[in-house]
């Protein structure tokens, strides 16, 4: 009897053994795994820094504010590149913001559920087209549209303006603001829905109670509310505005000039690498290139940290409110 | 009070101007959608009338000569998405079950911290990285460093959503399969993991149609071929490349081409958007 329980006893240990060590290793796989996107995300910050390394030593800080890119003197200066970059994404955000917005209010105030559900699809679906696809799109439609159209309108009505003075051509700063305000309100709007979304209907119940029309009941209750998401859904706008590379590099013109005009041609930190780092020849040149991508990641980084805060504040403000 | 605020403003001003600002939304929505139906419209009439068999078949011709198709490009998007899926998906779901199941500590907060920091990477800078770390030591572009590339962007996609999916399955369940004595690593696997499979299969099938659909990666790292690949370790033709270089060419033939590879392109990520959502139904939103 004894020797019986003895024997279960160790049975049991020894299945209780290897049931602990296959628990074992089922958690450090899956820690290994994990520790991977971790490893991953500093490996990319110091192989750049490492690579870019050659250029910041040669050209320190001053770097970020000349503007000379001159290849064939092996000189390298990226204020063109910044520049075309916050010019760009600043007309992107100037006609993605108000049209997200819209689109926005209208899936969360106005449609039916059921429109709403298939508008909010299609909006999605704008996400869903290769970046490729709108530049091809870009360089045979829309950019001669805008010059016939768009351009000519703003050049004959405001033309005493620098911005919109110039020749009208169809491959520029221009014509890769709307291209990258069409790819990016898909994604601004889709958060900013989200966020009218979670505001409570206990606060707009209260502002109609309080006789407002549903515009006032918007004004009232569902902006100010959602203010900090809108302006999170805004800065996650910016940054996929500012790495956005292949549909900017085919409509932008690459040239690195900074020009009053916003018909004129430039280029930004995404599309010059894109143009040029497989043909860069000399070491320098690629570090260059490399240390542009450094600022794209840091910029990167940075507002996309700043997004997430701003609009995972409004899910906390509703967790508060509904205690 | 509500009388002092809006002395100006009659009933009825202040009804028509609610009623302005709502058709001002619709009419926003309806300019949003037109691109939309504009990019898809010229796809199809202008692909369309460019594609045909040997598009499929045959390899690109030199210059000046015509017909040709992109039959190398395409099999290659499918090579290098293939192999970044055989390096993305088991990281990015054995990550993603892991910050499932340690939901609180600080490790898996800064991991979940990371994926999310990593999608907001752009994807050129990404590139990047492939080229420093394979392509500048090996001396060449490889298949291997593009799919190294889209399987670094795919990983974060995957692990959030495999997370968000793994978190929806009841505790209930994990419970039971404890209580029967069945180890944890076995309930994990094939309780947990089964329950939200359909889910984490939505997940990982948006992010292939998320990077078959990059281009600016794979420019210094796969970087194109006008033949058959036959190597890990040689440069190979993909469509987005392939699109992007005959898009920016000079040559009526070869833009001709661009539209027809385009529309392929569209068609095949499209289809794994659609696809899948037709299937399972619940919007499932890629995390963002």
């Amino acid at each position: 009897m004894a020797e019986n329980v003895a024997v279960v006893g160790r049975e049991t240990r020894r299945r209780v053994r290897v049931r602990l060590f296959g628990d074992r290793v089922f958690n450090l796989v899956t820690l290994g795994l994990a520790a991977i996107v971790l490893i991953l995300l500093f490996a990319l910050a110091i192989a750049l820094i490492v690579d870019a390394m050659p250029a910041i030593r040669k050209f320190g800080f001053s770097f970020l504010v000349t503007s000379d890119w001159d290849p064939v003197n092996d000189l390298y200066g990226a204020l063109p590149f910044i520049y075309g970059t916050a010019v760009s994404s600043a007309i992107a955000l100037a006609i993605a913001v108000p049209l997200s917005l819209g689109v926005a209010l209208c899936l969360s105030e106005m449609a039916p559920d059921w429109l709403s559900r298939r508008l909010g699809f299609l909006v999605d679906l704008l996400a869903a087209i290769p970046s490729v696809v709108y530049g091809l799109w870009a360089i045979f439609v829309l950019g001669p549209w805008l010059r016939d159209y768009v351009e000519s309108f703003l050049g004959t009505y405001l033309g005493f303006l620098p911005i919109f003075a110039g020749p009208k051509v169809a491959v520029g700063m221009f014509s890769a603001g709307v291209v990258l305000a069409i790819m990016v309100i898909p994604y601004i709007s889709s958060v900013c829905t989200d966020v009218f979304r979670v505001v409570p209907p206990t606060q707009r119940e209260a502002a109609l109670a309080l006789g407002a029309t549903k515009w006032e009941m918007v004004r009232m209750a569902v902006l100010p509310y959602g203010l900090s998401g809108i302006i999170g859904a805004i800065i996650l706008g910016l940054g996929r505005a500012l790495g956005e590379t292949i549909a900017v590099a085919m409509v932008i013109g690459n040239s690195p000039q900074i020009s009053a005009s916003l018909f004129a041609p430039a280029a930004t930190l995404a599309s010059v690498i894109a143009n040029e780092f497989a043909e860069a020849t000399s070491d320098l040149y690629v570090s260059s290139l490399i240390a542009l991508g450094l600022v794209l990641l840091g910029l990167g980084i940075v507002l996309n940290v700043i997004a997430r805060l701003l609009v995972a504040a409004v899910a906390r403000q509703r967790f508060d409110s509904s205690r | 009070m509500a009388g002092t605020v809006y002395k100006e403003s009659s009933h009825a001003f202040r009804k028509f101007k609610s009623d302005f600002m709502m058709a001002v939304t619709v009419a926003a929505t309806i300019v949003t959608l037109i691109p939309l139906f504009l990019v898809l419209g010229y796809l199809v009439f202008k692909g369309a009338t460019s594609l045909n068999w040997a598009f499929f078949t045959h390899m690109p011709t030199p210059v000046g000569e015509k017909g040709g198709g992109m039959a190398n490009a395409i099999v290659g998007t499918f090579e290098v998405v293939g192999i970044a899926c055989l390096i993305g998906v088991p990281i990015g779901i054995g990550a993603g079950l892991f910050l499932a199941e340690h939901r609180l500590g600080r490790f898996a907060d800064t991991v979940r911290f990371c994926a999310d920091v990593m999608m907001g990477v752009p994807s050129i800078v990404v590139g990047i990285f492939a080229y420093a770390v394979l392509v500048h030591p090996m001396g060449r572009f490889s298949t291997l460093a593009g799919s190294v590339a889209l399987a670094i962007i795919m990983i974060p996609l995957v692990t959030r959503t495999t997370e968000e999916m793994i978190i929806l399955v009841p505790h209930e369940l994990r419970e039971a399969a404890l209580a029967l004595g069945v180890p944890q690593w076995k309930t994990s696997l094939s309780v947990i993991v089964r329950t939200a499979l359909s889910g984490i299969a939505t997940g990982v099938i948006l992010a292939i149609a998320r990077i078959a659909g990059e281009t600016a990666p794979l420019l210094f790292t796969a970087f194109g071929n006008r033949f058959w690949s036959t190597s890990l370790v040689q440069p190979i033709a993909t469509l987005t490349v392939q699109v992007y270089t005959y898009a920016i060419s000079p040559f009526p033939d070869w833009q001709r081409q661009a539209w027809a590879g385009a529309l392929v392109l569209t068609v095949i990520v499209l289809a794994l958007e659609l696809g899948v959502r037709w299937v399972t139904r619940a919007p499932a939103k890629a995390a963002r």
